[in-house]
C-alpha cells in the first residue's frame, strides 16, 4: 500500500497514538521504522492494523532534540512489541526513546561508535574493523527522561538482582536455531526473566540496499530467511512493482503462488524435522528431512537452487517453469500426502511430545497481537492474522483455502497450526498447478529500473509471520530506505512473556515450536 | 620411509583437484626425516582419526541448513566418517564454520576454537565464510574467516551443494591422512602459559 502518513506533534504524539488504540482500535503495531529523513531529521513511520477491519495506517513523526540527542516519545506502554523495534530504532538510528525502560543496543555490540543507518555513517570496511575482544556488556540500563529545561537525563535501572542465578543460553547452542543467545534468570528452575540478546548474524542488509540498485537488492532478501526465501523476495518485488505499477500476467501471479507454497511445504518440513530433533526424536527428524529433499527437487528443476533460489526478479520471474514441472509437482503432492499420517504416527502422537507440548508456554491472544506474533504463533492464540486472506495478494483469494487457527496458544497448538497448514499448502498446490495460463512469464522493464517518489509497504505471508517491505522511494535508482519486517523479532521479543514462571527445560520445546530464523531477525 | 599417498576409497587420487598443495604438505614432512616405525604408527593412527572427525555444530546462516541436509538421510555424511555432530567445541575436532562471520560473532568463534582440543581442523562453508561472499561490502560482517582462525579447506558456493560439502569433507580427510601424528609437525602446540609465584603477586598488586 502507498503510505499517506498522519503526522503528530512530538508534545501529544504519545497520547494521539493511544487514542488511536482505544477509539479506533489500532491494536496491531506492524513495524516502527526508523529513517533519516535528511533535511528534515530524525524520525520513525509507524504502521498500525485494526485486526478487526484489517485497515492499515502509517503514522510519521520527526525527532525532537538536535542529531546528538534526538528523541522521541515511547509507546512500548501501549503496544508491546514497541519494547524491541524502539531498541532497534534507537540501535541503528541513535533516537532515544522518552520513558522506554530498557534503551540499551539490540543488534550490535555495547562499545559500537556510530548509527549505522544514518546517512552520514562511514560504512567502510577500514573504520570498521571486527575485534576479538569480548564485548564489555554493563549490567544496567538506561531509561530517558526530560528535565525541566528540556535536557536529556538518564536514569539507571539494574538488569540483574544480586541474588540473581544468570545464565547464558547461546550463541552458540544447538536449540536455538542459529545464534540467538538468551540471558536467562533462574530461580532454581523456574525461568524469572529473559533478555534476549540478537546481532550475532546482522549483516547490514538494509544498509547494503541503499547502495544497490533495485535488482541487485534482491539477491539479499533470499540470505535473509532462507526457509522463506521465495516469499521474502516475493515481498520486496511486490512493492517495487506496486510502486511502479507494473501489471503482472496470470501466469506469473500462478507461478509466485505454487513457488510460496511449495516453499512453506519444504519450511514446515524442516520445522517438523527441528522440532522432533529438540525434543529429541531423531528418527522424526530424519523423516522431515527425506521428504524435504523431494520438495526441493521439484523447485530446484525450475530455479536451479536446493536452498538460495533466486528466482523471482522485478516485473516476473526469472526463467520459464521446467516442461517437468507440472507432472512434477502432481507426483509431489501424491506422495506427501500419505507423509502427514506417517508424521502424525512417528511423532504427534507420542507421549513425551504431548507431556512437553500440551499446555506448555501459552501465549494469550491479546499478547499475541500486543507483542505482533504474526503467522503460526498469532493463529495457535486464536488470530486470524494471515496475509493471504487478510491482505489477498497473488491467486490467494481466487482459490478455496483454509486459515488455520487454533484457541489455546500453547507449544502443541503452534505445532498443529505448522502440520495443518501443510495440508492446505498440498490443497492449494492441486488446485493450481492443472490450471496454469498461458502468457508472459517476465513482463519487459527498462533496463534501469527507477522508482517514482514515495514510500509504500507491502507484505507477503511468510514460513514464520508476515514479511514486510517498506520502501522510501526519492525517484532514484536505488531505494531512500529499505525496511524488512522481521518475522521472528516480535517472536524472540514476546518469549520473555511466554516462559516466565515456566521450567527452563520448556524453553527447548517453545523455542522449537516459536520457529524464528535467526538471521531473518538480525537482517 | 616415505609419506604415502592419501587414499579414498571409491575415488582415485588423480581425480581430486588441488593436489598440489597436498603434495607440499608431503614434501614439508620429507624434509625433516620420517622414522620407520613412527611413519607406520602414524599411518595407522591418522586412518583411524581420518575416518572418525567428529564436526562442531557452528551454523550461523544458510550454510547450516545444507550442512543438516548433508547429514540427513540423502547424503548421509556418517558413510564418511563424519559419523556425529557435537555440540560443545571439547568433544569437536573440527569445525564446521557454515555461514557468515560478523563483527559480533567474531570473539565467540575464536573463543570456541580456542576451546577445541589438538589437533583440529577449520572448514570454511560457503561464501561468507571464505571472503564475507554477498556482504563483503558490509558494515558489520569480517571478510574470512582466516583472519581469525587458520582454515584447512574452503568450500565455496552460496550455499555449497551438498555434494561439494561432502568432497571438501574428503579433502580434510586427505589433509589428515599424510599428516605426522608423532613429532606434531603439522600441529605445533602452543607452549602453555606457566604462572609463577612473581606473576600472581604482581596481578593482585594489579
Amino acid at each position: 500500500m502507498k503510505l499517506e502518513n498522519k503526522v503528530f506533534e512530538l508534545k501529544n504524539f504519545a497520547s494521539e497514538m493511544a487514542k488511536l488504540k482505544s477509539e479506533k482500535h489500532f491494536d496491531f503495531l506492524v513495524t516502527i521504522v526508523g529513517e533519516d529523513f535528511g533535511e528534515e531529521g530524525l524520525g520513525c513511520i509507524y504502521i498500525l492494523e485494526n485486526t478487526n477491519s484489517h485497515e492499515r495506517i502509517s503514522v510519521k513523526t520527526i525527532a525532537g532534540g538536535n542529531r546528538d540527542g534526538a528523541y522521541i516519545p515511547s509507546i512500548s506502554k501501549i503496544w508491546k512489541s514497541a519494547d524491541f523495534l524502539e531498541r532497534e530504532v534507537y540501535d541503528f538510528l541513535g533516537i532515544k526513546f522518552l520513558g522506554h525502560p530498557d534503551m540499551r543496543r539490540l543488534y550490535l555490540r555495547s562499545d559500537f561508535e556510530g548509527y549505522p543507518l544514518r546517512k552520514d555513517y562511514d560504512m567502510s570496511p577500514e573504520n570498521n574493523k571486527y575485534t576479538l575482544e569480548s564485548d564489555p556488556e554493563p549490567d544496567y540500563t538506561n531509561e530517558w527522561s526530560l528535565d525541566e529545561n528540556g535536557e536529556l537525563v538518564a536514569t539507571q535501572h539494574k538488569l540483574f538482582g544480586d541474588d540473581d542465578y544468570v545464565i547464558n543460553i547461546g550463541p552458540q547452542h544447538p536449540a536455538t536455531h542459529g545464534v540467538l543467545r538468551l540471558q536467562t534468570i533462574l530461580d532454581g528452575e523456574t525461568v524469572r526473566k529473559i533478555y534476549p540478546h540478537c546481532g550475532y548474524i546482522h549483516r547490514g542488509v538494509e544498509k547494503m540496499c541503499e547502495d544497490y540498485t533495485y535488482p541487485q537488492t534482491l539477491a539479499l532478501t533470499d540470505r535473509l530467511d532462507y526457509l522463506s526465501a521465495m516469499m521474502n523476495r516475493h515481498a520486496l518485488v511486490s512493492v517495487v512493482e506496486e510502486a511502479m505499477g507494473v501489471e503482472l500476467s496470470d501466469r506469473i501471479k500462478y507461478i509466485r503462488t505454487i513457488m510460496d507454497e511449495l516453499q512453506r511445504l519444504d519450511s514446515h518440513l524442516l520445522f517438523y524435522s527441528c522440532c522432533a530433533q529438540d525434543l529429541g526424536a531423531l528418527t522424526a527428524f530424519i523423516y522431515g528431512m527425506r521428504d524435504r529433499e523431494e520438495v526441493l527437487n521439484v523447485m530446484e528443476e525450475t530455479t536451479g537452487g536446493r536452498l538460495i533460489q533466486n528466482y523471482y526478479r522485478i516485473g516476473g520471474c526469472q526463467e520459464d517453469i521446467d516442461p517437468n514441472f507440472v507432472s512434477n509437482v502432481k507426483k509431489l503432492c501424491n506422495y506427501i500426502k500419505p507423509k502427514f499420517k506417517e508424521f502424525d504416527d512417528i511423532f504427534t502422537g507420542n507421549v513425551i511430545t504431548n507431556n512437553r507440548f500440551v499446555g506448555v508456554g501459552k501465549l494469550s491472544l491479546e499478547d499475541a497481537i500486543s507483542y505482533g506474533c504474526t503467522g503460526g504463533t498469532g493463529r495457535a492464540s486464536g488470530w486470524h492474522n494471515d496475509v493471504r486472506k487478510n491482505h489477498s495478494y497473488a491467486m490467494y483469494d481466487k482459490i478455496d483455502w483454509n486459515e488455520i487457527t487454533y484457541n489455546n496458544g500453547d507449544c502443541f497448538d503452534r505445532y498443529k497450526v505448522r502440520m495443518d497448514e501443510m495440508k492446505q499448502s498440498v490443497h492449494i498446490l492441486e488446485q493450481l498447478i492443472d490450471n496454469i495460463p498461458e502468457g508472459d512469464f517476465y513482463i519487459k522493464q527498462k533496463p534501469i529500473i527507477k522508482v517514482p517518489e514515495g514510500q509504500w509497504y507491502t507484505s507477503c505471508e511468510g514460513s514464520r509471520g508476515e514479511i514486510g517491505v517498506y520502501l522510501d522511494s526519492r525517484g532514484d535508482k536505488k531505494p531512500y530506505r529499505l525496511k524488512f519486517r522481521p518475522m521472528g523479532l516480535s517472536l524472540v521479543s514476546a518469549m520473555d512473556e511466554i516462559l516466565r514462571g515456566e521450567k527452563i527445560a520448556d524453553l527447548i520445546s517453545v523455542g522449537a515450536t516459536l520457529d524464528y530464523v535467526i538471521p531473518d531477525i538480525d537482517r | 620411509m616415505e609419506v604415502r599417498k592419501p587414499k579414498i576409497k571409491g575415488i582415485p587420487y588423480a581425480e581430486f583437484k588441488d593436489n598440489d598443495s597436498l603434495e607440499k604438505i608431503a614434501q614439508e614432512l620429507h624434509e625433516g626425516g620420517v622414522n620407520v616405525i613412527t611413519g607406520s604408527l602414524d599411518q595407522m593412527i591418522n586412518w583411524g582419526r581420518s575416518n572418525s572427525l567428529w564436526s562442531l555444530t557452528f551454523a550461523t546462516s544458510c550454510c547450516g541448513i545444507e550442512f543438516m541436509a548433508v547429514g540427513c538421510a540423502r547424503y548421509d555424511f556418517a558413510r564418511f566418517g563424519f559419523e556425529v555432530t557435537r555440540n560443545s567445541p571439547r568433544q569437536a575436532d573440527l569445525i564446521m564454520c557454515a555461514g557468515t562471520i560478523t563483527n559480533k560473532m567474531a570473539p565467540v568463534m575464536k573463543r570456541l576454537y580456542d576451546e577445541m582440543a589438538e589437533p583440529k581442523y577449520v572448514i570454511a562453508v560457503g561464501g561468507c565464510a571464505i571472503s564475507g561472499g554477498p556482504f563483503k561490502s558490509s558494515y558489520h560482517v569480517v571478510r574470512g574467516i582466516n583472519e581469525i582462525v587458520p582454515v584447512d579447506v574452503y568450500i565455496p558456493g552460496c550455499p555449497p551443494r551438498p555434494e561439494a560439502i561432502l568432497y571438501g569433507m574428503m579433502q580434510l580427510q586427505r589433509k589428515v591422512k599424510v599428516e605426522k601424528f608423532f613429532g606434531g609437525a603439522n600441529h605445533k602446540e602452543k607452549k602453555p602459559i606457566i604462572i609463577t609465584d612473581e606473576d600472581l603477586k604482581n596481578n593482585i598488586n594489579k
